[in-house]
């Protein structure tokens, strides 16, 4: 089964081809399942290829699959080839397992909108790119389907084109992506210099003979890959395109922008964890961006009213969760806790789909309240996403994130505040999200709130499905006890190379304490709970504080409350200076000197034909006194010669 | 005794002429008339010249140029009728159509 690998990829490839290209003829009911159903052949053929690698030996589960070769030309030879071990089935499953899911979901949610084929050929699209990205065996395809997933994150951002804030959000997302590409692009080439092959085994095989542990070179090579992970990722700097991403469809938020394509980032960093072991300097980079981005995004998106923006919000702090793990060498975490927030986040994104589904296209949190009753499915799935996000025993978020938070301490004690402060935050503003839609008095506007219903099984299914596994996804790692770990344990032969590396730098092997275990999970537990409490206080309780607040920390809240204007900074600094400096090629060099140098060579020859032309009369005569005169010359020079 | 020069001087007078009825007739069927006068005028020193060389390729050349002027004189003077009936005159200088 392991042989057919490729064929992950293809199925919903197949599913864009037929609907992109034949899809106008077919019904929507056709046109969703032919997309659902090509992303979860894939899923099967992945469960079944990952049933096979549970039986081989731990130690044999890397296998490449080379189908063609792709470039062959010099010393630069790139097969399309894929490999096959347990961070790639890992990533293909969630990828196709959940885009499944929601690709069902879009069914119910996207019924009867315009573009209904269009949607779905890109979704098959961006699900095709992704499964390529995840499993290739080789930089080069993996960038092929990074570039993809950016194009199609585009063209779903920008589904509603004909709205200007739609397809600028569009742009924004591209242009963003396009920076840590170039970062991306510059780190590739520096591998290809140094090991003049793309593929990772290759690759990550001769990493410690040609580069040195720690050096310049190294360091250099996981920085740019990293500045990749940050477009891609929505990190610190380069975050400010995923909340305007909200602009497209929900379920598009859903899969692309909190479960899928903005994971792409955590993947490749822990694909290339080898090289990251041996640039220290970039480990402590990538954790301290991750701890601020997960502490920035979450101060922000406490005070959000849109409710898809604080969930964007929180995908970045999450995403910055994740860095943190690989930064502090936990790769298996960050892609368990990947995993965990891949269930979670697409629950919480489909389940505020269905609100807004239910509120006729209303987002603001202001204007809901009291929903609990009118959608009841809606709001249990919620709220096991939220439990799952917050960290509440025994959800999936509460495994992951303890993990994190574990190997964070270990490292140093400055993480661990970070995360566990950011925890806190994580928890109170989901609540806070939780108890502004579904508790306490109803805001709904009175034309809406005739219309409030629950949203059909096609939506709710796909919910209750995500919630079972948000509830029971973290039980593949239970920390503490011994073997339970079962996830990083799977994972382990990917990362124990690094590993290995970063020990053997560390010269200590991590004491494991099972006290302090249990004494860090009660901690992360307390955090949530506290957060929870105060989000209750704040929201149930007593509703005037959240106003008295504000008042009191005006200033503060304003800053924040415009996410501390860095779009309003990137704007003034990059943007307008990048405008600026291309009206000033626009208007001076393209018009003045180019177009100026092809318009002067016309106006020199019609200068030159305006007095040549003064000898075109008309007149016969003059033509046969020319003839005359040029016989004459002819002759009289023959003559006197 | 008549000789070549007197040939030679009597094809350049009707040359001449041609020319000047040319450069400076207006009516387009004079103007046709004198070019005829001037293909003459070769044609004269044309056969002038192959009497007195001896040689057959002059007189061959004088039939080539009557063909040619045959020919032009029947376009000419059908260009001259579908001007006349397009625009009522043949006057050169009136149909001065081609100029800047």
């Amino acid at each position: 089964m392991i042989e057919l690998v490729w064929l992950i990829p293809i199925f919903p490839l197949i599913g864009f081809l037929i609907n992109g290209l034949f899809g106008r003829r077919f019904s929507e009911k056709t046109i969703g399942w032919i997309g659902a159903g090509s992303v979860g052949a894939s899923f099967v053929v992945a469960v079944s290829i990952f049933l096979e690698l549970l039986n081989m030996a731990p130690g044999t589960r890397s296998i490449q699959k080379i189908v063609y070769s792709w470039i062959w030309s010099g010393d630069l030879n790139v097969p399309i080839g894929f490999l096959v071990d347990p961070l790639s089935i890992v990533m293909i499953m969630v990828v196709s397992g959940v885009g499944c899911i929601i690709h069902i979901y879009s069914i119910g949610y996207m019924h009867g909108e315009i573009g209904f084929r269009r949607y779905f050929s890109y979704l098959n699209l961006f699900v095709f790119n992704m499964l390529i990205l995840v499993s290739a065996n080789n930089f080069l395809l993996m960038f092929v389907g990074w570039e993809g997933v950016g194009l199609c994150s585009y063209l779903l951002i920008g589904y509603y084109y004909e709205k200007k804030s739609a397809s600028d959000a569009g742009k924004k997302a591209f242009v963003v992506n396009r920076i840590g590409d170039f970062g991306f692009l510059l780190g590739m080439f520096l591998i290809f210099t140094v090991f003049g092959t793309f593929n990772y085994v290759d690759v990550f095989a001769a990493a410690p003979e040609r580069l040195t542990q720690g050096g310049n070179l190294v360091t250099l090579i996981t920085l740019l890959l990293f500045v990749g992970a940050t477009g891609k990722s929505a990190q610190i700097p380069l975050y400010t395109w995923l909340p305007d991403a909200m602009e497209g469809p929900t379920p598009v938020s859903a899969l692309i922008h909190a479960a899928t394509m903005v994971t792409a980032g955590v993947y490749m960093v822990s694909r290339c964890s080898v090289m990251f072991a041996m640039a220290p300097v970039s480990l402590t980079v990538v954790a301290i961006i991750g701890g601020l981005t997960a502490l920035f995004a979450a101060t922000i998106g406490i005070t959000q009213f849109d409710i898809k923006r604080v969930l964007a919000y929180s995908t970045i702090s999450q995403l910055g969760f994740m860095f943190m793990a690989c930064g502090v060498g936990a790769f298996s975490t960050g892609i368990f806790h990947l995993m965990t927030h891949a269930f979670f986040k697409a629950l919480l994104f489909m389940a505020a789909g269905s609100v807004m589904h239910a509120m006729s296209g209303e987002l603001d949190m202001r204007k809901m309240g009291g929903l609990r009753k009118k959608l009841p499915y809606t709001h249990w799935t919620y709220l096991f996403g939220t439990l799952a996000i917050a960290g509440i025993f025994p959800f999936a978020g509460f495994f992951s994130k303890d993990e994190i938070l574990y190997y964070a301490l270990q490292k140093n004690m400055v993480f661990w505040i970070m995360g566990a402060v950011a925890a806190v935050m994580t928890s109170f503003y989901m609540f806070r999200s939780v108890f502004m839609t579904f508790y306490g008095k109803s805001r709904v506007e009175p034309d809406v709130a005739h219309h409030l219903h629950e949203s059909p099984p096609l939506m709710t299914v796909p919910l209750m499905i995500l919630a079972f596994l948000s509830l029971v996804g973290g039980f593949v790692g239970i920390p503490v006890i011994e073997g339970a770990q079962r996830f990083s344990n799977f994972l382990s032969p990917v990362f124990a190379p690094a590993k290995a590396i970063i020990e053997h730098g560390a010269h200590h092997a991590g004491h494991h304490s099972v006290t302090a275990e249990l004494v860090l999970m009660g901690v992360s537990l307390a955090i949530a709970i506290l957060g929870l409490l105060v989000a209750r206080y704040m929201y149930i309780t007593s509703p005037e504080t959240p106003g008295r607040i504000v008042e009191r920390f005006s200033g503060l809240h304003r800053l924040v409350f415009n996410k501390y204007w860095i779009d309003e900074l990137y704007d003034f600094l990059f943007v307008n200076s990048i405008v600026e400096f291309s009206r000033f090629l626009w208007k001076k060099f393209d018009e003045a000197v180019v177009d100026g140098a092809v318009n002067g060579v016309a106006a020199v020859v019609r200068t030159f034909g305006s007095v040549l032309r003064l000898l075109q009369t008309g007149l016969v005569k003059d033509y046969a006194l020319s003839v005359l005169v040029g016989a004459m010359v002819v002759i009289g020079y023959l003559l006197l010669r | 005794m008549v000789t070549l020069e007197h040939y030679l001087v009597l094809s350049a007078l009707l040359f001449s002429l041609g020319m000047v009825g040319v450069m400076f007739r207006r009516n387009l069927i004079v103007i046709l008339m004198s070019l005829e006068l001037m293909l003459n005028a070769v044609n004269l020193s044309f056969v002038a010249f192959s009497r007195y060389l001896g040689s057959i390729e002059g007189q061959i050349f004088v039939l080539f140029v009557m063909v040619v002027a045959a020919a032009e004189v029947a376009v000419g003077l059908a260009i001259a009728v579908a001007v006349f009936r397009q625009r009522g005159t043949i006057n050169i200088n009136d149909i001065s159509l081609l100029k800047w």
